[in-house]
């Protein structure tokens, strides 16, 4: 597998920041395209998945404790 | 003092029962004595307290003498789990509960593990239902001292399927300790526990009074130092004023309780089908059906937990919040974490006796407006 098309970096900020980055970038990228958050906040373990299911995007994993990759599907 | 605006945290502290008032004002006058002593105000005291036993054993399906009052809900639920642990520490050290327990059990297993035992979680599904397989090879695993597992969750309001569980556990020969603080006073707790512990104020008793049940034959042994008060069970005199309060609430509650879930279970199936209709990319989680009455949640995407509380505050709406900016500790409530649903933006409605259809319906009309000004504010509108 390939790395991330791009990484955004959302350390230090603290629930829903993290997961409004992600819906604001993901889209503007190629489908097909995995971004890979980067977040310390506990939350983001739970809500960047959660907004995959509610958003039709995959989730692809949590790669490291504080990174978190996405593909965008749709 | 009255409260203003619509109160929907019943789930935390259900408003005084009036009849738990009267109650506790007349208990202040003559049960203010030492039950345990040999004279004419003790025995009006340990009349009272006798009294108040019988009403909420005979409630609760058990035995008088099978039941302790507490300080509060939670030192209940430490010592159904340390005193239950500590009674089977021959048989086995291993602490199974499920993972969305109450914190106060959580804590108490924290303690036990720390203490050289081990714990054991079982997970739940994306409603927030115990996983009934895992529970069954959980508990038959080697080594098992006791399982908890909460009634209802008190932050979704799943129930729980507490008779398969105790079928398990029965089968493996571990007693089972029942949290129903969520569930007393509002739905029957279903058979074959051995320990079950209850929280006054969640029924609309006064705070300070908790319940704890430990069945005939239940290997149960105190975790604090030696003390002769209620059965060895809890140490230290009870507030009997808030005791015979607490009791007469619940009485007054269960007779009401087959009505009052009819009334309250509409409003909330209001509450889930337009919430989730009106306010856009909100999850309203926990089961759809079986479910606590009075109790639920959903979760906005995009909203911070601890804005939208204050938000709500503003206009008259008392709601409580499993979002981590909410909580001291900065995480995520364990339970959206354990059932995988989305954790920020969220709010808890609980009802209660006292709670109207118009309240619910100011609420279900104001709601969608907070949330979009808050989506606004955060640059999350349109996302």
């Amino acid at each position: 597998m390939t790395g991330p098309t791009e990484v955004l970096d959302c350390l230090g900020q603290r629930c829903p920041l993290p997961v409004i980055a992600l819906a604001r970038r993901l889209p503007e990228l190629p489908v097909g395209a995995v971004l890979r958050v980067l977040a310390d906040d506990p939350a983001a373990a739970v809500d960047i998945p959660a907004w995959c299911r509610m958003r039709g995007q995959e989730f692809v994993g949590r790669v490291s404790p504080t990174s978190y990759d996405v593909r965008r599907e749709r | 003092m009255t409260v203003t605006g619509a109160y929907f945290d019943a789930a935390t502290a259900a408003p005084l029962h009036p009849v738990a008032r009267q109650a506790l004002l007349a208990a202040l006058e003559d049960g203010w004595a030492d039950p345990n002593r040999l004279y004419t105000q003790a025995r009006r005291a340990r009349q009272l307290l006798d009294a108040a036993r019988a009403v909420t054993a005979d409630i609760l399906g058990v035995r008088p003498d099978e039941l302790s009052f507490t300080a509060s809900g939670t030192a209940a639920a430490h010592a159904a789990v340390l005193g239950g642990l500590a009674g089977r520490h021959r048989a086995g050290r291993t602490f199974v509960h499920s993972a969305i327990e109450h914190s106060a059990v959580l804590h108490a297993a924290q303690r036990h593990v720390a203490a050289g035992g081990a714990a054991a979680s079982v997970p739940v599904d994306r409603l927030g239902r115990l996983d009934p397989d895992a529970w069954a090879a959980a508990v038959a695993a080697p080594g098992v001292g006791l399982a908890a597992l909460i009634s209802a969750s008190h932050e979704v309001g799943t129930v729980q399927p507490v008779a398969a569980a105790a079928e398990a556990c029965a089968a493996a020969g571990v007693p089972l300790y029942v949290d129903a603080a969520q569930s007393v006073g509002r739905t029957p707790v279903p058979e074959g526990w051995s320990l079950l512990s209850a929280s006054a104020h969640k029924w609309g008793g006064p705070p300070g009074v908790g319940v704890l049940v430990v069945r005939k034959g239940t290997r149960w042994e105190s975790p604090y130092p030696a003390d002769e008060r209620e059965s060895g069970r809890t140490p230290g005199v009870l507030d009997l004023p808030a005791v015979v309060a607490a009791a007469a609430a619940l009485r007054a509650v269960t007779a009401d309780a087959a009505a009052e879930a009819t009334r309250l279970r509409a409003l909330v199936d209001r509450v889930r089908t337009t919430v989730a209709a009106t306010v856009p990319d909100v999850e309203v989680v926990g089961h759809p059906t079986d479910r606590l009455p009075h109790l639920v949640t959903f979760s906005c995407l995009y909203v911070d937990g601890e804005a939208l509380l204050h938000a709500l505050d503003r206009r008259g709406f008392a709601v409580s919040s499993g979002s981590s900016c909410t909580a001291s500790t900065l995480r995520p409530s364990h339970v959206l974490e354990a059932m995988g649903v989305l954790s920020h933006g969220n709010v808890r409605v609980s009802l209660h006796r006292d709670t109207t259809e118009a309240e619910v319906d100011r609420f279900l009309a104001e709601l969608p407006q907070v949330v979009a000004d808050l989506r606004a504010e955060a640059g999350a509108a349109g996302l």
